[in-house]
């Protein structure tokens, strides 16, 4: 008797428990965008909630640093969120090999995109897409307009303008010409080799040889970004050894920075913190007329967690993503994250649209180190960390750390062997 | 027949212990131990014996990191052994000192660093030693030592020095109070022995009372042993896991830590990890067998 009840009450309970899964299915979202949760909370969310009553999402974002760290662990532990906002390349590439994520390619909304915005989150092969793209950065570099205008400065459109421009702000001493540290390294590499390389090694065209084989990292399209990263050193704050990402974005809205080198994640932020006028400048090329590279990143997508409980609810969410409405929330709501769907979308802030604007003017490509060259062990990405970091400190030349990077690489890679 | 009972009891009171102490501390050891002799091809675990520790050891790229992290440590070993201990036992004996006014509240004011979450002792002391808006560069400029000051933590050279005498600060209080409890175990009878005999002063406590807390320092010295070898969160709250600048700040922790679970596009490994938190487990209980054999039993010990 007493069993009986026991086990009455067990169903009971189990019974219960279902019967509100089947009124609302809740799908948890896996992020490292934890700067975006107002927004997801308050717009994006809501306008997809009021579309699909039934289905209730929850954004739970981790810190960026350890967003893969966490994640890896969380899917091994069988407890991530039922959609995983993917990394571009390897790291969700290795996801979806692990079998963490699901096979796209048939979701019909996936035409919504082009085959360059889908190639992050792509097998090698192409024939596989596992995460929808949601948007890509674009590398350049955010300047005081106030700051140039009392200084009487122009634009640089040239590397020797770009020296010049830096050299009259230091001479005139009320700004630290440029705002970057090198403390937490990434900002070296990501804000500086990767934001004036393209310049260098010609965009797509340099980064496929190097890909192939065809070109080698002790080439002078690869180690001269350094020589001119050397020459930075002389323009940043003092003490910018110990200069955190943190202080740099400080520095720059409170005012005290004329330039600072971006990435164009940092507009919605700026928009809050400065109170002068800001402009942006593409990354100047070598010698007038010279075509223009911009590093147009594709950089944030968002996949299905293969073994979510609610697998047609997230389809539903994820054919949502890939749709022009969410396109034109995210993109004016986040400006700086450009929407990468093939429906142009319009955007509201002026800085925003200045730097979607050099998609027109110049060759996108994506940063040198993301596809296929950072699978092994030395990792070239943070490897190029170090190195820019090295070259910025002027504690080693250009072609040491072409010789270095390319050791690293030759290690590993077979088409470098 | 008077056999005697078997002492259930025993067991049941012991139980609690034993099982969680297994669960959580026994079985993960020998378990990531034993993943540490397996390796990853093709999502397959496939077991490889030693050939993960041949490759830390012998495999440049991961030697090479090997023996930096572990310079590293001992390094920042050295640095609290030659400054939190002595520093530690001093305060001690300056707040056993009879006649010493409010040593509560010293006693206080200096454990309470201890009782603060690596996090915040990083940030702060980030915040402290800032170039930019840190009080360190204004508070040497204030008494003309400008030129003293440099980005410490932003530099090769200084700074895992400089993250090992944070650490210092933080953990300073647990020497001074275990040297400080054992100071005050000292009979009095003893010192006034001595004193009758001239030994006064200075004098006292490096002839009496040092030989007589000298077990209470090899306790400290282990502990700070183990301790600084397990040590990775205040680098890692201070300098991020690639424990920058140039890894000049990378200890065995970080490396571990990088190495299982990835950082950034590195993809972790956690066969490698293993291999590396193996190693570790090993550097520490030679350690720890070669205080226990080498010196605890030789330790001259005075019944007071």
């Amino acid at each position: 008797m007493k069993n009986g009840s026991l086990k009455l009450a067990l169903i009971g309970t189990t019974l219960m428990a279902t019967g509100a899964y089947a009124e609302d299915v809740t799908l948890t979202i896996e992020s490292w965008r934890n700067d975006d949760l107002a927004l997801w909370q308050e717009q994006i969310i809501p306008a997809f909630e009021a579309k699909h009553p039934g289905i209730k999402v929850k954004f739970t974002p981790s810190a960026p640093a350890e967003y893969n760290a966490v994640l890896n662990s969380k899917l091994d532990a069988g407890s991530a969120g039922d959609l995983i906002t993917c990394r571009p390349f390897d790291a969700s590439l290795a996801l979806y090999e692990a079998g963490h994520l699901t096979d796209l390619s048939s979701v019909e909304a996936m035409s919504n995109f082009s085959d360059v915005a889908k190639s992050a989150w792509q097998t090698d092969d192409g024939s596989v897409s596992f995460c929808v793209p949601m948007a890509s950065v674009i590398h350049g570099f955010i300047y005081n307009k106030d700051a140039f205008a009392e200084l009487g400065i122009e634009v640089p459109a040239t590397e020797d303008e770009f020296f010049a421009a830096l050299d009259k702000i230091r001479e005139d001493g009320t700004y630290v010409p440029m705002a970057m540290g090198t403390n937490d390294q990434w900002e070296a590499a990501t804000m500086g080799y990767n934001n004036i390389g393209p310049n260098y090694w010609k965009g797509e065209e340099g980064r496929q040889a190097l890909i192939a084989g065809e070109q080698k990292l002790t080439d002078e399209a690869w180690t001269a970004p350094y020589a001119t990263l050397a020459r930075w050193g002389e323009y940043l704050g003092d003490g910018y050894e110990a200069q955190t990402y943190p202080d740099s974005q400080n520095i720059f809205t409170l005012g005290r920075a004329a330039i600072y080198p971006a990435g164009s994640w940092e507009i919605s932020g700026f928009n809050t913190q400065a109170d002068f006028e800001m402009g942006a400048f593409k990354p100047p090329v070598r010698n007038a007329g010279d075509t223009c590279y911009i590093s147009d990143h594709t950089d944030i997508g968002i996949g299905m967690n293969a073994a979510t409980e609610h697998p047609e609810a997230a389809e539903t969410f994820l054919a949502w993503v890939a749709s022009p409405e969410f396109a034109e929330i995210f993109g004016n709501a986040l400006p700086g994250f450009f929407p990468l769907s093939n429906t142009p979308v319009e955007l509201q802030d002026p800085l925003a649209k200045e730097i979607v604007g050099w998609r027109d003017e110049c060759e996108s490509t994506i940063r040198s180190t993301y596809q296929i060259l950072s699978r092994g062990t030395p990792n070239l990405e943070n490897e190029t960390w170090g190195a820019s970091v090295a070259a910025i400190k002027g504690t080693s030349t250009p072609e040491e750390l072409g010789t270095e990077l390319q050791k690293g690489l030759s290690s590993w890679y077979a088409p470098h062997q | 027949m008077n056999r005697p009972r078997f002492r259930w009891h025993i067991v049941v009171f012991l139980a609690p212990a034993v099982i969680v102490y297994t669960a959580v501390m026994i079985f993960p050891l020998f378990n990531t131990l034993r993943l540490a002799l397996y390796t990853e091809i093709d999502q397959n675990r496939v077991f490889v014996g030693l050939h993960n520790f041949q490759t830390l050891f012998f495999d440049p790229i991961w030697s090479e990191q090997f023996w930096n992290a572990l310079g590293n440590n001992f390094w920042f070993f050295l640095i609290h052994m030659l400054v939190q201990n002595p520093i530690g036992i001093a305060l001690a004996a300056l707040l056993s000192h009879p006649r010493l006014r409010f040593a509560a509240l010293y006693r206080s004011a200096i454990f309470i660093p201890t009782i603060l979450s690596f996090v915040i002792v990083g940030f702060a002391w980030k915040l402290i030693l800032s170039p930019i808006w840190g009080i360190a560069p204004s508070m040497l400029d204030a008494i003309g030592l400008k030129s003293l000051f440099a980005p410490w933590l932003g530099k090769e050279e200084y700074a895992l020095t400089t993250l090992a005498l944070i650490s210092v600060w933080q953990f300073v209080g647990i020497p001074m109070m275990l040297i400080y409890a054992a100071l005050l175990t000292i009979p009095e009878e003893i010192l006034e022995a001595g004193e009758i005999d001239g030994i006064t002063g200075a004098s006292a406590f490096w002839k009496i009372k040092l030989p007589l807390i000298l077990p209470s320092i090899g306790i400290i010295s282990i502990l700070t042993f183990v301790g600084n070898f397990n040590a990775f969160d205040l680098i890692y709250a201070a300098q991020g896991a690639l424990a920058g600048p140039d890894f000049s700040t990378d200890i065995l922790g970080t490396f571990m830590y990088r190495t299982f679970f990835g950082f950034q596009l590195q993809l972790g490994d956690p066969h490698m990890g293993s291999a590396i938190a193996g190693a570790m487990f090993a550097i520490i209980l030679v350690g720890v067998c070669i205080y226990l054999f080498g010196i605890q039993t030789r330790m001259r010990r005075y019944q007071l």
